[in-house]
């Protein structure tokens, strides 16, 4: 295989390690070092993708993260990547490329077809067609959707994965170019934490293709001697392959290291890639500049490149991306790629400059070679198809805006084109500094600092070799003082570089044709979405004058480059048609991600199991031992029920319930919310927070409670015990455990720091398990001796020290099912142990477990409520039929109180907690069912409540339902509905809430 | 991501490790049956909610679990200072 | 104004585009005018544009600090849905939704609102209540949607995971096949174009900086460009809200939180719905060109940077993969944050104030883009007549003082 393309000096590859690759299915051969996008060019590909719009040939442009037009689908199966552009991935052996659009292929395109009906489709036409018939929308719109996208997505998960580092450094250095290394030199040596990052492979920026001599060595001599330095620092961490693609705020910059990306291997030991989320004290940004293109017509043809780009594919990766070149500029810099195409012994058929007698050192080395050099002139035209044949060349005016004379065509197959820089003030711009427009540099630099950071060299605007140096080993030394190192004061002599004498460049942003821009073809401004000058102007004819409106109407910007190319062009042919100058007309705000960010390493390890942290009770192993479903109830894992075989849910729940109601039941009851509550006020600050009062609770005693928010709505319940005076132990529901705890601190701390009053969550440090049923006393008196169980010595609710299963405990007697019920807590470790104990002693009583299902019915069987289900946030307690529970007279009002008062808080038809009661004893209303008094009503339908809560109480044989109705507690034994999907209505009757031993009797044995 | 001062612990730590509370300053009525409905409500719901300088309360919720006061511009994001609960800001306007 | 058609694209397409007509002037302001319109969002524009149809008024200008549509509108992530739990809420989401069915051909302005259907998923027993009450709910209020199972989820959204074993397993979810999504930039442009063409002005690039009042009536707005005057001042701020209702001397119960969304890189049709899930917190559709558009939770503080904290933006991303486990080889292209003003009970402001002449809507949340044409229906409506719409009517600033609230996020559930 030969690679036509392929230089002899190899620049910083490796000519004799070969490495096999595929393009679109296709095999060729690249050498070690190169990037895909210098392989493809070296094998002599020109058409590379397609354009999203009008499905354009597109070749390499550029030779970094600028590049618009090679994107590429990397790999396939489960690790294919979607979208990454050629000129930033490393070749590897057996790499896999495909283009992302073309059908059947890139070379021909049927899509192609529609570039050429272009002029059908100017910024806007989505809006202003495709909207009759109306109906149609949708299948135009699927077409649309077809013909959009770049790669895809992979179909199965990502077998790799990805970590995340927090890391702390004093200096931030971005880049490692020529600033960004004598910065971080200068930092490091004061003993500051830095940290470097670049994107490339390897450090040394543009020098890496640079023919310049810095301290008299080559450039990349220069950068292996002070990357060596770099190394022998141990307080310096170098990361290559590293974007900082966020800057956040204080300080905080977000880096994507690619670890294992240029192996092209799939690692099952390592991350794939790593996230360093970085707080940085002071920051150093020296991200560089990139190469503006002219703006010509058909300058998207292959083959018209950016002259930085065709010097770095010849210095940097020996390759010459064509034999016969034409050199489009503005500048003086630019004629490095002419001489660098000379001295590898091409053609330079002649370069085209804008400018009237430029006569800078590059010019006149140009010039002593012979070649010609068309001054005053502009490349207006690219000529040829799949790859450029012709540059149409004309004499301009002298201010760029015309043509002034006749064209003339130069046959060449390769036109580079340079429009000056633009700085790279993109992290700078994520800080929120407004970028300044310079136009003495044509430019924008980097606005008045937000954050702790200073930008050095090319992406302040300072172009040349030696003020770039200088800044950064300024602004390294600077940093590091901020940062409480070293005196400020640079230490390292300055390199030495040939200072090279350039004239002015000229500000050029279109290169006039001699149509008019709507007429000419078609001039790109933003490659990849196909924005033209013309489109520009159009927007502006259109009425479009901000900026952000052109932005969004013409997609300038909008692609995967991020307008790195376009947006200075874009907005300079938007002032010119606004009559403005660039300051005025001002840039678009640089928004995160730099470069695009894979989503896996944004999420890093937190995904699957540990996306949510799971909870388990001491007992959870015997849960799943034996059967158990769960359900997940905040981040617990909870007994659901415990099936035996072959039964179904119900049939569970039934046996469940049935065993609790007639012999006795266990279930683990950990979860829910524990805090231990002491201090001098503990009683007053729990009856302040409560409805009702706990000034009088005695030790040994408990008391259930509502939580109101100051709104007056329900938001948590539970029990609480008084343990001895001062001290007290209050419940809360499973979810709302961490919210009463920060909820208590908050109006200890923020309100009444007076009171005495201390909590500890000590959910985690406890394992309870419930004793339910008429058999529960005969259960706890064959494991606990040294607690009188008899029930005038301990009552219900009442709670006593002792030993269970030869633990000590803390057992409560409260009840959730209505059942004698004794509420074992020992400590956590000893959670399974009692567990086994008491299920063993239950044995002769059929002892059964039962879930959180079971639980349900049992405790709506009594009408008991859970909040957060029978609630929803605008539930007060008298709509929950709890008037009992709320302390009328109590002296300080309690949280919440006030707002009972109010006038829709007492207004009557509010919905109340009420029982319903199927007419068709065994129909099951839908949880969430709504409630009509008339089915038959036309829609909308006026709906009354809805239910809550609703299962088939084996106990009582039929349905039962928990709800809340309009009015309801006014309303018992009314006939309401519940319609259904399917057109058809349930009836029932409105009934006390308490379905089962409304005396309460059972509990109080 | 802020970078928030518990005054507190005395040390600087990542935002993830506190929850915002609101408003600061804003007293419980003392008695709240005495207040007509409006006022009540102008307790409970409205905020002062100003574009520049904040006086806000934060909870150090996976460090010392204290709340604790801020200043803080809610356009720059800047934290000018923190205090303790029960003290009053030495920063204070309404613009940064 | 000139309409848009096939036929006109073609029609200009012949003249090299040369001669298409403004979307709207931009004209330098009068003395006064009938009503001034606070904010150029959709809402804004929307407003204008029903004042002149359906209420004739077209003496209006709506003025705008910055570029029409740039705020919320520019920011959002395009989500349309009616299947609110509440009546009020879901009534008027629902006219909104009914509005955009038809809005495209209304304006002459393709909104490419795109009904691909918005699935709401639960993670657990109490999501599912949830969800089984608010598919109820929204049947008896003429508003489609239907429960579906995790196998019929997949059959919409094919790279969902529905495995029983995730952290957070999918159980079932609200299906609303009429919601979708809609082109945000060409819904601020299309009432502006429309709203321009039957007579309101649009004043931009202008700041409101006060509200002149005499004798308890509004009499105009001072503005960074002079005072205009105006016999009825409708203010449509977002997250300015606050500000703008301080220059009145009012205060809202409104507080400005930021909210953050992302896109990734275009990729081939991959996601034919919108799906959101509150559990996980993360909302995730794709665009026609192709990103994957995802919104995040609202930032914890408040803020008017139009930027977030990073941690929301990874959360969001981790359950993004959670649901997606295939897009986690895709990458975040952008990402931006809005304000969004917030009342305590996730419903907005749509009534008059104190203020004779002066009248407010705000405080949509994350709910604001999906109601742009109800809202500004509404809100027209209650301006021209100086009396809420029917369905603003339980929107009024009064439900503060009575506790009156329409407790959207109370339908989420508080403990369990």
């Amino acid at each position: 295989m030969i690679q036509i393309n392929r230089l002899p000096a190899a620049g910083r590859t490796d000519q004799n390690k070969a490495l096999n690759f595929t393009f679109n299915g296709k095999d060729y051969q690249g050498i070690a070092g190169d990037t895909l996008a210098s392989a493809l060019l070296a094998n002599g590909v020109d058409v590379v993708g397609r354009s999203f719009k009008y499905a354009r040939p597109r070749g390499i442009f550029g030779h970094g993260p600028e590049e618009p037009n090679a994107i590429m689908q990397i790999g396939s199966g489960a690790s294919t990547i979607p979208n990454l552009k050629a000129t930033q991935v490393e070749l590897y052996e057996g790499l896999e490329a495909s283009s992302v659009n073309g059908w059947p292929s890139v070379n021909f395109d049927v899509m192609g077809l529609i570039g050429a009906f272009g002029r059908l489709m100017p910024p806007g036409f989505y809006y202003k067609t495709f909207m009759y018939p109306k109906k149609l929308w949708m299948t135009y719109e699927r077409f649309i959707r077809k013909a959009a996208g770049l790669g895809s997505s992979p179909i199965e998960s990502d077998p790799d994965s990805y970590e995340k580092l927090n890391q702390h450094c004093d200096v931030l250095v971005v880049g490692a170019g020529p600033a960004g290394l004598v910065a971080a030199r200068e930092a490091a040596r004061t003993g500051a934490r830095v940290i470097i990052a670049d994107e490339q492979s390897e450090f040394g920026g543009s020098l890496l293709a640079s023919t310049q001599l810095i301290d008299g060595l080559s450039a990349t001599q220069w950068v292996a001697e002070i990357t060596g330095e770099l190394a022998a620092f141990n307080n310096v961490q170098r990361l290559p392959r590293s974007t900082v693609f966020g800057y956040y705020d204080h300080n905080f910059l977000a880096i994507l290291e690619r670890v294992t990306d240029h192996l092209g291997i799939s690692t099952a030991s390592g991350p794939r890639q790593r996230m360093h989320r970085v707080r940085a004290s002071q920051v150093v940004l020296a991200t560089g500049a990139f190469e503006r293109p002219l703006v010509f017509a058909h300058n998207d043809i292959p083959g018209v490149m950016l002259a930085s780009s065709v010097s770095t594919y010849v210095n940097r990766f020996g390759v010459a991306p064509g034999n016969k070149l034409v050199l489009a500029t503005t500048n003086d810099n630019a004629y490095q790629t002419a001489l660098d195409w000379h001295y590898i012994g091409r053609t330079v058929v002649a370069v085209v400059d804008s400018r009237t007698g430029p006569n800078g050192d590059l010019v006149e080395q140009v010039r002593a070679l012979g070649i010609q050099i068309l001054e005053g002139h502009g490349l207006i035209e690219a000529v040829g198809s799949k790859r450029v044949r012709k540059a149409l060349v004309a004499p301009i005016n002298i201010e760029g805006t015309k043509v002034t004379g006749s064209v003339q065509v130069i046959a060449c197959d390769l036109i580079a084109s340079s429009g000056g820089w633009s700085a790279a003030i993109h992290l700078s711009s994520h800080t929120g500094a407004k970028p300044v427009w310079d136009d003495a540099i044509v430019s924008f630099r980097p606005g008045e600092s937000k954050q702790k950071e200073r930008s050095a060299g090319a992406c302040r605007g300072t172009f040349g070799g030696l003020d770039g140096l200088l800044e950064g080993a300024n602004a390294g030394a600077e940093a590091a003082k901020l940062a409480g190192f070293g005196t400020g004061v640079v230490q390292f002599p300055t390199p030495m570089v040939d200072q090279i004498v350039e004239q002015p460049q000229q500000a050029l942003f279109l290169v006039p044709h001699n149509k008019t821009t709507s007429r000419a073809p078609s001039q790109f401004v933003d490659f990849q979405l196909d924005v033209s000058a013309a489109g520009i102007e159009l927007a502006v004819l259109e009425g479009f004058e901000s900026v952000e409106h052109v932005k969004r109407y013409t997609a300038l910007g909008f692609g995967t480059d991020q307008g790195k190319l376009g947006n200075i062009n874009g907005m300079a042919i938007l002032a010119n048609a606004l009559d403005q100058d660039i300051a005025e007309t001002g840039t678009t705000i640089f928004r995160p991600s730099y470069t695009p960010t894979t989503f896996g390493a944004i999420a890093g390890r937190d995904i699957n199991h540990l996306f949510d942290p799971e909870r388990y009770t001491a007992m959870h192993r015997w849960h799943v031992e034996n059967g158990a479903e769960f359900e997940n109830v905040g981040q617990w894992k909870r007994p659901w029920y415990f099936p035996q075989a072959n039964e179904t849910m119900q049939q569970t729940v039934d046996r469940e319930g049935l065993a609790v109601r007639n012999s006795v039941g266990i279930l683990d009851a950990t979860t829910l919310g524990k805090i231990d509550i002491q201090g001098p006020d503990a009683a007053e600050f729990i009856t302040r927070m409560y409805t009702n009062s706990y000034l009088k609770l005695a030790p040994g005693k408990c008391r259930y409670g509502v939580m109101l928010k100051e709104d007056g709505m329900i938001f948590d319940d539970g029990v609480c015990a008084c343990l001895s005076e001062n001290h007290y132990l209050m419940f809360t529901t499973t979810g709302g455990a961490a919210g009463v705890l920060s909820w208590l601190e908050l109006w200890q701390q923020t309100e009444w720091p007076e009171l005495q009053v201390y909590f500890t969550s000590v959910t985690d440090h406890w394992a309870t398990a419930t004793v339910t049923g008429p058999n529960a006393r005969k259960v706890i008196a064959k494991v606990c001796q040294d607690i009188d169980l008899a029930s005038e010595a301990f009552g219900f609710m009442d709670w006593r020290d002792g030993t269970v299963a030869g633990v000590k405990a803390r057992v409560f007697r409260i009840s959730f099912t209505g059942e004698l019920s004794y509420e074992i807590n020992v400590p956590a470790h000893y959670g399974r142990h009692v567990w086994e104990q008491l299920i063993e002693a239950g044995s002769e009583f059929n002892i059964t477990p039962y879930g959180t299902e079971t639980m349900h019915v049992l405790r709506a069987e009594k009408g008991f409520i859970i909040v957060g289900q029978d609630t929803d946030g605008s539930m007060t307690p008298a709509d929950m039929n709890m008037n009992w529970v709320v302390g009328k007279n109590k002296v300080f009002s309690f949280i919440g109180k006030r707002s009972l008062e109010r006038s829709d808080s007492i207004r009557e038809n509010r919905k109340q907690l009420v029982g319903l009661k199927t007419l068709e004893p065994n129909a099951v209303l839908a949880e969430g069912a709504q409630i009509v008094n008339d089915p038959n009503q036309p829609i909308p339908m006026a709906m009354q409540g809805h239910v809550t809560s609703s299962y088939y109480s084996a106990s009582l044989g039929h349905s039962i339902a928990l709800a809340v109705v309009k009015g309801g507690l006014n309303r018992m034994g009314d006939v309401v509905y519940c319609p259904a999907a399917d057109g058809s209505a349930t009836a029932a009757k409105i009934v006390s809430s308490v379905f089962y031993d409304p005396t309460g009797d059972r509990q109080h044995v | 991501m802020l970078l928030i001062y518990c005054p507190n612990c005395l040390e600087h730590r990542e935002e993830e490790e506190f929850s915002y509370g609101g408003e600061a300053h804003i007293a419980r009525p003392l008695n709240p049956e005495t207040l007509s409905d409006t006022q009540w409500a102008d307790y409970l719901f409205f905020r002062k909610n100003p574009r520049g300088i904040h006086h806000e309360m934060w909870y150090h919720a996976t460090g010392c679990r204290r709340y604790f006061n801020a200043t803080r511009n809610t356009v720059t994001y800047e934290i000018l200072e923190t205090y303790q609960v029960g003290t009053q800001p030495q920063i204070t306007g309404t613009d940064a | 104004m000139k309409r848009y058609s096939g036929f006109s694209l073609l029609k200009n397409a012949l003249s090299y585009h040369e001669n298409w007509q403004k979307v709207w002037r931009n004209p330098t302001p009068k003395r006064d005018y009938d009503v001034v319109i606070v904010g150029g969002g959709g809402h804004g524009l929307a407003t204008a544009y029903y004042l002149a149809k359906v209420h004739g008024i077209t003496n209006v200008a709506v003025v705008e600090k910055g570029y029409l549509g740039g705020g919320n509108t520019a920011r959002n992530t395009t989500i349309i849905r009616s299947n609110y739990l509440w009546d009020e809420a879901a009534q008027l989401y629902e006219l909104s939704l009914k509005l955009w069915e038809g809005l495209s051909q209304d304006l002459n302005y393709n909104v490419m609102f795109s009904q691909r259907g918005v699935l709401n998923l639960g993670h657990n027993l109490q999501d599912m209540r949830d969800i089984e009450r608010r598919v109820s709910a929204n049947r008896l209020n003429g508003i489609d949607g239907e429960v579906v199972t995790p196998q019929r989820i997949k059959e919409i959204a094919p790279l969902i995971n529905i495995s029983p074993d995730s952290r957070y397993p999918i159980l079932g979810a609200s299906w609303q096949p009429r919601g979708g999504t809609a082109r945000h930039d060409a819904v601020a442009w299309g009432y502006a174009r429309a709203a321009d063409a039957l007579g309101a002005e649009m004043i931009q690039q202008t700041e409101v900086t006060g509200i002149r009042r005499k004798d308890g009536a509004v009499v105009g707005v001072e503005t960074s460009n002079g005072f205009i005057g105006a016999r009825k001042v409708a203010c449509v701020t977002a997250g300015n809200s606050g500000v703008v209702a301080a220059m009145a001397g009012l205060r809202l119960p409104v507080e400005s939180r930021p909210l953050q969304a992302l896109v990734s890189e275009p990729i081939k049709p991959c996601l034919d719905t919108v799906v959101m899930s509150n559990a996980v917190h993360g909302y995730i559709s794709q665009s026609d060109k192709g990103d994957l558009v995802i919104g995040a939770g609202v930032d914890s503080y408040n803020g008017y940077g139009q930027r977030g904290s990073f941690h929301v933006v990874e959360h969001t991303v981790q359950a993004i993969c959670e649901l997606f486990p295939a897009f986690s080889r895709v990458s975040m292209n952008r990402q931006w944050g809005g304000i969004v003003d917030t009342c305590p009970d996730a419903c907005p402001i749509i009534s008059k104030t104190s203020v004779d002449g002066l009248y407010f809507n705000c405080g949509w949340g994350t709910g604001g883009f999906k109601a742009t044409p109800g809202s500004g229906y509404v809100f027209a409506d209650t301006v021209a007549n100086d009396r809420p719409h029917p369905l603003a009517e339980a929107f009024n600033l009064d439900r503060f003082n009575t506790g009156a609230l329409i407790d959207e996020h109370g339908a989420a559930g508080v403990a369990h």
